[in-house]
C-alpha cells in the first residue's frame, strides 16, 4: 500500500439490515493534495464508503487511518473535527436563512449571548474570496440556483476546517457551464493544499478533472490508478465487468399519427405558483420526443397534468383525440398510457410488497388476472415470472419483497409493468436516475424497441446524455415554459443546449411552433 | 430471506409475550400471599373444567370480530378505533330489531345480525368519509364517534326498549326466536362461533384472493403508488371501513344475541379496543386472528379465575396486554439482533466462492 496516504480505509465492511452488502473488505486511500476519483456503478457502494468516511454509518468491519493514525469517525461531527467535509448530492441547507447563517448552523461565531452575525458575514466572504467561490452572504438560499447551492455547500464544509472534501455527485443537477465553473473551482482547491473524493458516474468529467481514479464494482475496489494510465473503455470494463456499449444505436425515426396532444398548457405546482406556463407541443407515434431542462422547470408538473396524477389549471391535454382533462387516472391508463414515474420508491412501488403484487398493481382488474370475485394466481405467477425472466430481474423469485433489491432492479419492476401493457403512449420520466449501467442500458434499449414498434414515447431526464441519445426530436423547458424545439436531435450541439436549459438563449415563437404538427 | 424474516417477527412476537408473562408472573409473587394457588388459577385454570374452558371459547367470539375488523382497517392503513362503537352501536341495533321486529327462528337472528352489521358499517364509514372529504384524523374522529354512539345507544335502550319491570336500565327480553343456540354443551359457547370462523375465512380470501383485498393492501401500504396505478384510493379507504364497521356490528349483534337475556351494557363493553390488540398479534393476516383472539381470551379468563380464588386482582391482564403490545410494536425490539443475523447471513454467501464477488474482467 501506498505510504504517502493522508488517508486510508482498511478492510471496511458494511452490511445493510435488509442484508444487501454494500462493502465488501473495501480498501481506500487518498493522497495529499490530490482530487481522487471515485467510480461505480449504483449500487457498487461508493456513497456507503462515504458515507462511513463521514460518519454517517457504521461499518461492521474495518478502520480508517489519518496520517496513520486510527481514527474513529462515529458522527459527522466526529468526521468535521478530523478535518473531512462532505458535499451531498442532495443539498443540506435551510431555504429561509441566508447564505451566512446557513454556514454558521451549528457552529455559530457568539458575541455574549448573542449570534455574531456581521462576524459570520465577514468570514464568508471571506473564504468566497480565497477560494473564488463567488456568493452572497447576505442571499437567501431559497433564492439561488442549484450552482450557488452547491457553492455554498462547498463553503459550508470549508468554513468547518475541512480540508478532505468528498463530493457525492456534485454535477449530477448541474448543466455544462455551471459544471465547467465548477471544475475550475475545484481545481483552485486543490492548488491551495485541500483534497478532494470526487464521486461520479461520468467517465469524462473524472478524465478531465481528476489525478487518480479507484474504480468500485459490487462492494469492492477493483483497482486505482493514475488517471493517465487508463481510458475510459477500461474505467468501464472495470466498472460493468464487460464492454458496455454507452451509446445507444437506434434507427431514424418514423413518426406517424399524433397520439398526444398538449395545447396551451398551464399547471400549478404545490405551493401554488405557476409551473408550466402555457405550453403546446405534440408527440407522434413512432418517436421519441426529448424533454430536457434543469430539473424544478416545469417537468414533474408537466407528467403529473398528462398522467391525470394532478389537476390541469388551464389548457387541454389530449390522448389519442380524447381531452383527458377530466379523466381519471385509470382511465388515461386505459387509454394505453404508461407512465414511469420520477421518484420510483414514492410513486413506482409498494416496497413491503412482492414483486409480483407490484407488477400486478396495473392489471388487478383485467380479465386475465381476476374473476367475478377470486383472483387467478396461476395467471398472475405466470405474467411475474414471465417478466422478471424477460427484464432480467435479479431475485430470488418473485414473491421477494420488492424493498430488498438494488434500486436499479427496482427501477426493472417498474418499467416491466408498464410496459407489459402494451403502451401507445409512454410517459418516461427520469427512466435511468441512479441506477447502474447495466440496468440503465436495458431501459434505454427497450423505449427504442417499443418505439419502432409504433409506441409514442415523451421522455423527461435531466441526464442530457441520455435526452441526446434517446430523442428523436427535442424541446427544452425553462421557467414552465419551452424555450427551444429542435426537430432532429442528433444534431443538438451540447454547449448550445446549455444555453438554452440556463434560459440564456431563447428561440423565437415560430421557431418553437414547429411542434406542433398539426392544430 | 423472505421465510427467516416471517420466521423471526414470528420469533419477536413470542418472546414479546413471554416478557410479559414473565413481568406479570414476577408481579404476581410480589403481591401476593398466596403466590401458589394464584399462579396455578392464572395458568391452568381456563383448563380444569369444561366450564371454564367454555368461557374462554366464548370470549374468543367477539375478540375475533373485532380482531377482524381492526384488521381489515389496518390493512388500508387507517389506524382507527371506531370497532368500539360499530360493536356497540351494532348491540344496540339487533336489540331493537329482535324486540321490535318479530320474525320466525332461523330468519330472525339472520336479519338482526344484518342490521347489526349495517350499523356499524354507516358508523365506522363516517370517519372515513370525513377522512376523505376534509382530511379529518380518523383516529380522533372514531374516538370522538364512540362516546357519540355510547350514548346515543343508552339514550335509544331507555327511551325506545327499557323495561321498567326490570329496575335497571336494560332493554326488554330478547325473544327467543333472535337467539343463538348453544353448541356445546355444558359451555355457553354459541352459534356464533361457527359464523366467527366463517368470517375469518372468508376475511382471508378476501385479503390474499380478490381485487378488492389486494387493492386494500396496495392502498395500506403506499396510497401514492396505489393512486399512481390508476386506483381510487379513497373509495377503497371508505369500503374498508365500512367492511371493518359491519364486522364489528355483526360481532357486536352476535355477542347480543348468543350470551345475554336483554341488552344491559351500561359501558362501551371495551371489545372494540381489544380487537387492536388482537390485530396486532396476528400481524394483519386474518389466518392468525382466531390464535391471537384465543390466547388473549385465555389470559383474561385466566385472570378472572386468579381474582376469584386468590388475593390477586384480574388487572394484572392489563399490565400483561401493555408490556407486550410496547414490546411487538416497538420497531427497535430486537433490532439488533436481526441486524446481527442478516450480517451474518450475508457475509456467509460471500464466503462461497464464485458469488456475487465473482471477478469477470480479464
Amino acid at each position: 500500500m501506498h505510504d504517502d496516504a493522508l488517508l486510508r480505509m482498511e478492510k471496511i465492511t458494511k452490511v445493510y439490515p435488509n442484508g444487501i452488502v454494500a462493502n465488501n473488505e473495501v480498501d481506500f486511500s487518498i493522497r495529499k493534495g490530490e482530487i481522487h476519483a471515485l467510480v461505480g456503478e449504483n449500487g457498487a457502494g461508493k456513497s456507503t464508503l462515504m458515507r462511513i468516511l463521514f460518519g454517517l454509518e457504521e461499518s461492521q468491519k474495518g478502520r480508517i487511518l489519518l496520517n496513520g493514525e486510527e481514527i474513529r469517525n462515529d458522527s459527522p461531527h466526529m468526521a468535521i473535527a478530523n478535518g473531512i467535509g462532505m458535499v451531498h448530492q442532495h443539498f443540506m441547507l435551510v431555504p429561509s436563512l441566508t447564505v451566512a447563517e446557513n454556514m454558521i448552523l451549528g457552529v455559530e461565531p457568539k458575541k455574549g449571548l448573542r449570534i455574531d452575525l456581521q462576524k459570520a458575514i465577514n468570514e464568508t466572504r471571506k473564504l468566497a474570496e480565497k477560494y473564488n467561490l463567488s456568493v452572497d452572504p447576505l442571499a437567501k438560499v431559497q433564492f439561488l440556483s442549484v450552482g450557488i447551492k452547491q457553492k455554498v455547500e462547498i463553503l459550508k464544509a470549508l468554513y468547518r476546517g475541512a480540508e478532505i472534501l468528498i463530493l457525492d455527485e456534485p454535477t449530477a443537477v448541474l448543466t455544462p457551464q455551471e459544471t465547467k465553473e465548477l471544475f475550475l473551482e475545484l481545481k483552485l482547491l486543490k492548488d491551495q493544499g485541500n483534497t478532494i473524493i470526487f464521486i461520479s458516474h461520468k467517465l469524462h468529467e473524472v478524465k478531465e478533472l481528476c489525478d487518480r481514479i479507484t474504480i468500485m464494482r459490487n462492494g469492492q475496489t477493483k483497482g486505482t490508478f493514475n488517471i493517465s494510465d487508463v481510458t475510459p473503455t477500461d474505467i468501464s470494463r472495470l466498472m460493468v465487468g464487460r464492454d458496455v456499449i454507452l451509446e445507444v444505436v437506434k434507427d431514424t425515426a418514423v413518426p406517424k399519427e399524433i397520439v398526444l396532444s398538449v395545447k396551451k398548457l398551464v399547471m400549478a405546482n404545490n405551493l401554488g405558483q405557476t409551473a408550466v406556463k402555457g405550453i403546446s407541443f405534440q408527440v407522434r407515434k413512432g418517436e421519441i420526443l426529448g424533454i430536457a431542462g434543469v430539473e424544478g422547470n416545469g417537468q414533474r408538473e408537466l407528467v403529473e397534468g398528462i398522467t391525470g396524477l394532478s389537476r390541469i389549471a388551464h389548457g387541454e391535454v389530449v390522448i389519442r383525440g380524447e381531452v383527458v382533462n377530466r379523466k381519471s387516472i385509470k382511465e388515461i391508463r386505459n387509454l394505453g398510457t404508461c407512465h414511469i414515474p420520477e421518484d420510483r420508491m414514492t410513486y413506482g412501488v409498494a416496497s413491503e410488497m412482492t414483486i409480483e403484487q407490484n407488477i400486478l398493481a396495473d392489471k388487478f382488474d383485467a380479465k386475465e388476472f381476476t374473476g367475478m370475485i377470486l383472483t387467478k394466481p396461476k395467471a398472475i405467477r405466470k405474467l411475474s415470472q414471465k417478466l422478471v425472466e424477460e427484464y432480467q430481474i435479479k431475485c430470488s423469485s418473485p414473491l421477494q419483497e420488492v424493498g430488498m433489491l438494488s434500486g436499479g432492479n427496482i427501477q426493472k419492476v417498474v418499467v416491466a409493468r408498464e410496459f407489459s401493457s402494451e403502451p401507445l403512449l409512454i410517459i418516461a420520466d427520469q427512466p435511468t436516475r441512479g441506477i447502474d449501467v447495466g440496468s440503465t442500458e436495458f431501459i434505454r434499449n427497450r423505449l427504442i424497441e417499443l418505439r419502432d414498434k409504433d409506441s409514442a414515447i415523451m421522455l423527461v431526464s435531466a441526464d442530457l446524455n441520455e435526452v441526446l441519445e434517446l430523442s428523436d426530436s427535442l424541446i427544452v423547458m425553462y421557467e414552465g415554459e419551452i424555450t427551444a424545439y429542435f426537430a432532429d436531435a442528433s444534431k443538438i450541439n451540447e454547449e448550445e443546449l446549455g444555453l438554452y436549459m440556463l434560459g440564456i438563449k431563447h428561440q423565437t415563437p415560430e421557431e418553437i411552433g414547429g411542434i406542433v404538427y398539426e392544430k | 430471506m423472505k421465510n427467516k424474516k416471517l420466521a423471526f417477527e414470528s420469533l419477536r412476537t413470542v418472546l414479546a409475550i413471554a416478557i410479559s408473562l414473565i413481568i406479570a408472573l414476577i408481579t404476581i409473587l410480589l403481591v401476593s400471599d398466596m403466590p401458589g394457588a394464584a399462579l396455578k388459577a392464572f395458568l391452568f385454570g381456563p383448563l380444569d373444567s369444561m366450564r371454564h374452558f367454555g368461557n374462554v371459547l366464548e370470549m374468543m367470539i367477539p375478540l375475533i370480530f373485532t380482531g377482524l375488523a381492526v384488521g381489515v382497517m389496518f390493512q388500508a392503513d387507517q389506524f382507527n378505533l371506531g370497532a368500539e362503537g360499530a360493536f356497540f352501536m351494532g348491540a344496540v341495533v339487533s336489540a331493537f330489531v329482535a324486540i321490535q321486529w318479530p320474525m320466525p327462528s332461523f330468519i330472525h337472528p339472520v336479519v338482526t345480525i344484518f342490521m347489526g352489521g349495517l350499523t356499524g358499517a354507516v358508523f365506522c364509514g363516517i370517519p372515513a368519509l370525513l377522512k376523505v372529504k376534509w382530511g379529518a384524523s380518523e383516529l380522533v374522529s372514531s374516538l370522538m364517534f364512540n362516546y357519540i354512539a355510547f350514548f346515543f345507544g343508552l339514550y335509544l335502550i331507555n327511551y325506545f326498549l327499557r323495561d321498567i319491570n326490570a329496575g335497571a336500565m336494560v332493554s326488554f327480553l330478547l325473544p327467543a326466536t333472535a337467539k343463538l343456540p348453544f353448541i356445546i354443551p355444558k359451555t355457553r359457547v354459541h352459534f356464533g362461533l361457527i359464523i366467527a370462523f366463517f368470517a375469518v375465512a372468508v376475511m382471508y380470501f378476501f385479503n390474499y384472493r380478490t381485487r378488492w383485498g389486494y387493492k386494500n393492501q396496495l392502498t395500506g401500504f403506499n396510497s401514492l403508488f396505489a393512486e399512481y396505478a390508476g386506483i381510487k384510493t379513497a373509495a377503497v379507504v371508505i369500503s374498508a371501513q365500512l367492511i371493518g364497521g359491519f364486522i364489528a356490528g355483526a360481532g357486536g349483534s352476535i355477542e347480543l344475541l348468543g350470551l345475554y337475556r336483554r341488552f344491559s351494557w351500561q359501558n362501551l363493553p371495551g371489545y372494540g379496543w381489544s380487537g387492536v390488540i388482537v390485530a396486532i398479534l396476528a400481524r394483519r393476516n386474518p389466518a392468525y386472528i382466531p390464535l391471537a383472539a384465543f390466547f388473549l381470551a385465555y389470559l383474561r379468563i385466566g385472570a378472572d379465575l386468579m381474582s376469584r380464588q386468590s388475593d390477586v386482582q384480574n388487572e394484572i391482564v392489563a399490565i400483561i396486554q401493555g408490556v407486550m403490545i410496547v414490546l411487538i410494536a416497538a420497531a427497535g425490539f430486537l433490532e439488533k439482533a436481526q441486524y446481527k443475523m442478516v450480517f451474518r447471513d450475508a457475509t456467509k454467501d460471500l464466503a462461497k466462492p464464485g458469488k456475487k464477488t465473482q471477478e469477470v474482467e480479464g
